[in-house]
């Protein structure tokens, strides 16, 4: 199978601080690859670098088969195929649900305007949030608000979703819809690139795992491997912090 | 929640709350009574007060200057319908021209860092003046020299100057996080502005927005110093001639009847904006 996207040598750096050196990824279609590490490993700016939000300072990224780290590739043909959810929701407060998640397939994707709200609105409707197209997104809870966030982000058909800690901003009783929802996504297939501080989670959908630590990827594996056998100490030392005992 | 009734505790201090209530309403009342009870007695007492009852109170010169007013203040209403609208359109495009980043319109991000550095800078009488006498003089073919349309384009050209830059800086109020998601939509940058970024700068500014459009209305009164005539020109052109001024302060009155409702009007608009947005559905 050929590679969705191949990261090679990526560095990035903010002013003299390297925040991401060396990274080599290879995201084949159907993988669901979880970016695991401590706060400052550099996993969302990885994720900010794929879809083009950030310069990188070395290395390529291939998206389907192109190059698109090179500076004469028009960002906004990448971010067509890129999914991007964010840790705080980033809604746009002066649209209702249903135009959150419409401005982009009609605007961008040139899709006729009926046609939009309808796919997205069966899409709210799978996920639980039918009865919500009309609201404004401050009416919502926050794990309602991010799963509009989900929906808007699916409504444009990426090939590629990336997750940024979507988690991270809930109440702990919330954090599970929206990991249903991303599950449900997963198993339909969707190639997905997350950043998560939920280890049970990762351990269930990922196809592959990899351990940020200080801008590099430490370690990469199948999660049976790095969850139960982690190569490096410093793996196991971050997994001691954030597994439950036992 | 039915077979609740409240306990003798919570009716003791729903009592007390009344009476609490009362006692402030009250205060409140005598303070300002006596307040203005004493500002009155302290003007009406002063030496100069029978002559300026006499040349700024007097009913009769309000009465006969009153339709000549009236006339010149629909000459202000007409001016500033007019003027906001194009102050509004000047004021967004000068902003999101600031915000462009594409080379082409290099020449024109110039252009609106000149326009409103030089029109915030030069006071709005001597933009009004130097257009009224300064564009005749250039002699141009077609071009007005009615002083009404010249003088209402430097209020234009001023007004837009100050709206730029409040539009602009509700642009900048608006965090990076709005722009980065339309970024990943793939929304190219004039999307983003205008539909997710400009729509939200708009909301927030609308306050300071209407502040300059009350400055505004009230700044239609500095094209009487070219002799057009309108509500404040129409009060001194009396007060030269009969020697009282009470015509001033009925024109202030005009000014304001328009002023206030709108100040209200404005406020209920955001705050019905502030409603939809929080409130739900």
């Amino acid at each position: 199978m050929t590679a969705l996207l191949e990261v090679e040598a990526l560095r990035k750096c903010y002013g003299d601080k390297v925040v991401l050196r060396d990274i080599d990824l290879t995201v084949l279609p159907h993988d669901v690859i979880c970016l695991i590490g401590a706060s400052g490993s550099g996993k969302s700016t990885l994720l900010r670098c794929l879809n083009l939000l950030e310069p990188i300072d070395d290395g390529t990224i291939r998206f389907e088969g192109r190059e698109v780290s090179d500076p004469l590739v028009d960002p906004r043909d990448v971010r067509r195929g890129i999914g991007m959810v964010f840790q705080a929701y980033n809604l746009f407060p002066h649209l209702d649900v249903l135009d959150n998640c419409t401005l982009a397939p009609v605007k961008v994707h040139g899709m006729d305007r009926a046609e939009a709200r309808e796919r997205a609105r069966e899409r709210l409707g799978h996920f639980g949030l039918a009865d919500k197209a009309s609201a404004h997104p401050d009416s919502l809870s926050g794990g309602q608000q991010q799963r509009v966030a989900l929906v808007r982000a699916l409504c444009t058909n990426p090939t590629l979703l990336l997750l940024d800690e979507i988690t991270a901003a809930l109440d702990p009783e919330l954090v599970g819809e929206v990991l249903d929802s991303v599950r449900a996504e997963a198993e339909a297939g969707m190639t997905m690139i997350l950043a998560t501080h939920e280890m049970a989670f990762a351990r269930e959908v990922a196809t592959s795992v990899c351990f940020l630590d200080q801008g590099r990827i430490l370690e990469q594996g199948a999660p049976g491997e790095i969850f139960s056998a982690p190569r490096e100490d410093r793996t196991r030392e971050f997994l001691r912090r954030v597994l439950p005992a036992g | 929640m039915s077979d609740w009734s409240p306990s003798a505790r919570q009716l003791e201090r729903e009592q007390v709350a009344v009476r609490l209530r009362r006692r402030r309403g009250l205060t409140a009342t005598v303070v300002t009574v006596a307040f203005l009870g004493l500002l009155v007695l302290g003007v009406t007492s002063s030496p100069g007060w029978p002559r300026v009852r006499e040349t700024f109170l007097s009913w009769p010169d309000a009465k006969a200057s009153f339709p000549a007013i009236r006339d010149g203040f629909w000459v202000n209403v007409r001016m500033f319908l007019l003027a906001e609208p194009v102050i509004l359109l000047i004021g967004v495009l000068v902003a999101v021209t600031r915000h462009t980043i594409s080379p082409w319109l290099a020449p024109l991000r110039v252009l609106a860092v000149a326009y409103t550095d030089l029109l915030r800078g030069v006071p709005t009488l001597l933009v009004v003046v130097l257009f009224a006498l300064g564009i005749p003089a250039l002699n141009l073919q077609g071009l007005t020299t009615s002083f009404f349309w010249l003088t209402s384009a430097a209020l234009v050209l001023s007004y837009g100057a100050y709206v730029a830059e409040v539009v602009r800086s509700g642009i900048e109020s608006i965090h990076p996080s709005q722009l980065a998601s339309a970024e990943a939509l793939a929304l190219s940058r004039a999307q983003s502005m205008r539909y997710v970024i400009l729509p939200q700068a708009l909301r927030r500014v609308v306050p300071p927005l209407m502040n300059d459009f009350v400055s505004l209305q009230k700044d239609t009164a500095l094209v009487s110093a070219v002799g057009v005539t309108e509500a404040l020109y129409a009060a001194q052109d009396y007060g030269n001639f009969n020697f009282n001024y009470t015509p001033l302060l009925v024109t202030a009155a005009f000014f304001v009847v328009v002023t206030v409702p709108l100040a209200r009007f404005t406020d209920w608009l955001s705050a019905r904006a502030r409603r939809r947005e929080r409130g739900g559905s």
